[in-house]
């Protein structure tokens, strides 16, 4: 690894100041936060990230998990962005309102990075791809303009929708398809003071800028992530797909979230991991749900649709066929549908 | 783009980049004993272990997260040493391998290992028993698949699997019939 500087501030006015005057995102920084270090820390030893400085968050006292507001749980849940995601997946009202989020963060990693992982840290994870890992190569995401080794080389976990010529890596999050199912929304603060930013905001399709994976800016710090009162307890799951049955990124995954009336669904929810740059969402396949009857004939359109513009590279094309039958069985799970 | 800051001259403006220090001091809570060294901000808690304090029970299988070779006990709970630093362990209390047993006598864990033959070269031994101590701790696991999956963090390359299973049912029956802990 190479030297940098470190520090402990215990408050969130001291760690603010230790990234104040930083321009551009948080992604290009050279002051970096360090929470559980389970992706940083594994970064920097690859050399893929160079930071100057660490400033440690562990002990900003942002580690709660709260009801928003004082009535008893109809006002939704706040994470605390240094919450640790197994914290957050065994607390009990995550399990018994948000069942689907609780899913998606057990099937990501393992025991042991789950107790260090933070739910902030979750969301600007980077990604898994071979080629951003390898400094001997090309990638446009680790050194702009250099290329893209994926796009000509072994491409097998990578990105079916939404990709460009510049990058074709996914982001590797569980537990943020989750989030952008249940729209969740991430408290921020920086030097203007608070913000907040809607999950679908957060992260970003490549474009030609695929160096930066998210709309956070390099001074501020995620605090919480607020969970909306809808939980979709009764009608939702995670399915997760991969190469072996713990411990690996997911090849695709699916957080399927209905409201439904009898055998009718109302409202759908539906988020893909493992296919693109950012959770992928499709507002079309979604409305293709609401008002059909309960049915893996009903639930297959919705996944032709998502899937209408999924471009495969030279060895993962397979994963447009997965996505679909992932899709299918997530719903049918979803619904109490019975199902192949 | 600004550069970082040294501690003494945080948030304000500053024209030298504060050179990075060679060595932070950290105290901490060390299978019973209070201990003070002094590290560079870059030395994992694996390195701290193994090369500043003389504790190479811990294993560096991959360094990156992946094998669950470096696993000990934070706060009691579970952690990969190679993926957190030696400075960020400031006032915690870390267990390691050589910290579980009393004396002569044997963690239960240890004891079952040996009965069931749950390894054969050793190399993930340490931290299969630390990640043991460290799941029975939490109380998730009830069946044995929920053992295979919430072990699933520790790589065995002999292939010990079933028998690691065995070693850590029969602590966890052990467990539940007298109802307490080791
Ligand atoms: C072997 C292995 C397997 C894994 N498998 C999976 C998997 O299957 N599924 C999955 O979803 N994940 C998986 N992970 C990734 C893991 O979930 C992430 O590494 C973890 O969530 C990151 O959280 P952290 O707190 O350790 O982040 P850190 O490494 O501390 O930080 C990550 C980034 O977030 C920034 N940051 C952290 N907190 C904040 C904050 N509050 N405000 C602003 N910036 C912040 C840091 O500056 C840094 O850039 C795996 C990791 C490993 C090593
Ligand atoms: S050495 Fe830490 S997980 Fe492999
Ligand atoms: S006993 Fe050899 S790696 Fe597990």
């Amino acid at each position: 690894m190479r030297a940098f500087s470190y520090d402990r501030p215990d408050n969130v006015d001291a760690a603010l100041r230790g990234v104040a005057g930083q321009p551009g995102t948080t992604t290009e920084a050279a002051v970096k936060f360090v929470a559980g270090g389970t992706n940083l820390l594994d970064l920097m030893k690859a050399d893929v990230m160079r930071p100057e400085r660490l400033v440690d968050i562990s002990r900003l006292g942002l580690d709660r998990i709260e009801e928003i507001g004082d009535s008893g749980g109809d006002g939704g849940l706040r994470l605390g962005a240094l919450a640790r995601n197994a914290d957050t997946a065994y607390d009990e009202r995550v399990q018994t309102r948000y069942p689907m989020l609780s899913k998606a963060i057990l099937a990501g990693a393992s025991a042991q990075l789950r107790n260090m992982a933070t739910n902030g840290g979750n969301l600007l994870q980077r990604t898994r791809c071979y080629y951003f890992y390898d400094t001997g190569t090309p990638c446009n995401k680790r050194e702009p303009g250099t290329g893209c080794g994926a796009l000509t080389g072994v491409n097998r976990i990578h990105a079916i929708l939404g990709a460009s010529d510049h990058c074709i890596a996914v982001h590797p999050s569980d537990m943020c398809v989750a989030l952008a199912a249940l729209e969740a929304v991430v408290r921020v603060s920086g030097p203007k003071g608070e913000r907040i930013i809607p999950f679908a905001d957060f992260h970003r399709l490549p474009g030609d800028t695929p160096h930066i994976d998210s709309t956070l800016a390099a001074d501020e710090l995620i605090t919480a992530i607020d969970l909306p009162a809808e939980g979709f307890a009764k009608h939702s799951t995670y399915l997760k797909v991969r190469d072996r049955a713990s411990y690996a990124f997911a090849l695709v995954s699916v957080a399927a979230a209905l409201e439904m009336d009898g055998q009718t669904i109302r409202t759908a929810r539906l988020a893909l991991g493992g296919v693109a740059h950012k959770p992928w969402r499709d507002p079309a396949a979604e409305a293709e749900l609401a008002g059909k009857p309960a049915s893996l004939e009903t639930f297959a359109e919705a996944a032709r649709v998502l899937l209408h513009d999924a471009k495969g590279q030279s060895h993962n094309a397979f994963k447009i066929g997965l996505a679909e039958r992932a899709i299918v069985r997530a719903l049918a799970e979803a619904a109490g549908v019975e199902h192949p | 783009m600004s550069q970082p800051t040294g501690p003494a001259s945080r948030g304000h403006a500053q024209t030298q980049p504060a050179p990075p220090p060679e060595a932070l001091e950290v105290t901490l809570t060390l299978n019973g004993s209070r201990r003070t060294l002094h590290v560079a901000p870059w030395t994992s808690l694996l390195d701290a272990l193994r090369l500043h304090l003389d504790l190479t029970g811990t294993k560096k299988g991959c360094d990156h997260g992946q094998c669950g070779a470096c696993t000990v006990l934070v706060d009691g709970r579970r952690i990969n040493s190679c993926l957190t630093l030696a400075v960020m362990m400031e006032g915690r209390t870390v267990t390691t391998i050589e910290g579980l047993a009393s004396g002569d006598t044997l963690h239960p864990l240890q004891e079952a290992f040996v009965e069931h033959d749950a390894f054969q070269c050793g190399y993930c031994t340490p931290g299969q028993i630390c990640s043991a101590v460290g799941m029975l701790e939490e109380g998730h696991a009830k069946t044995d698949d929920d053992i295979r999956e919430l072990m699933s963090g520790n790589l065995c390359r002999c292939g010990a699997y079933p028998n690691i299973v065995a070693a850590i049912r029969q602590v966890m029956d052990g467990q539940s019939k007298d109802g307490g802990k080791p």
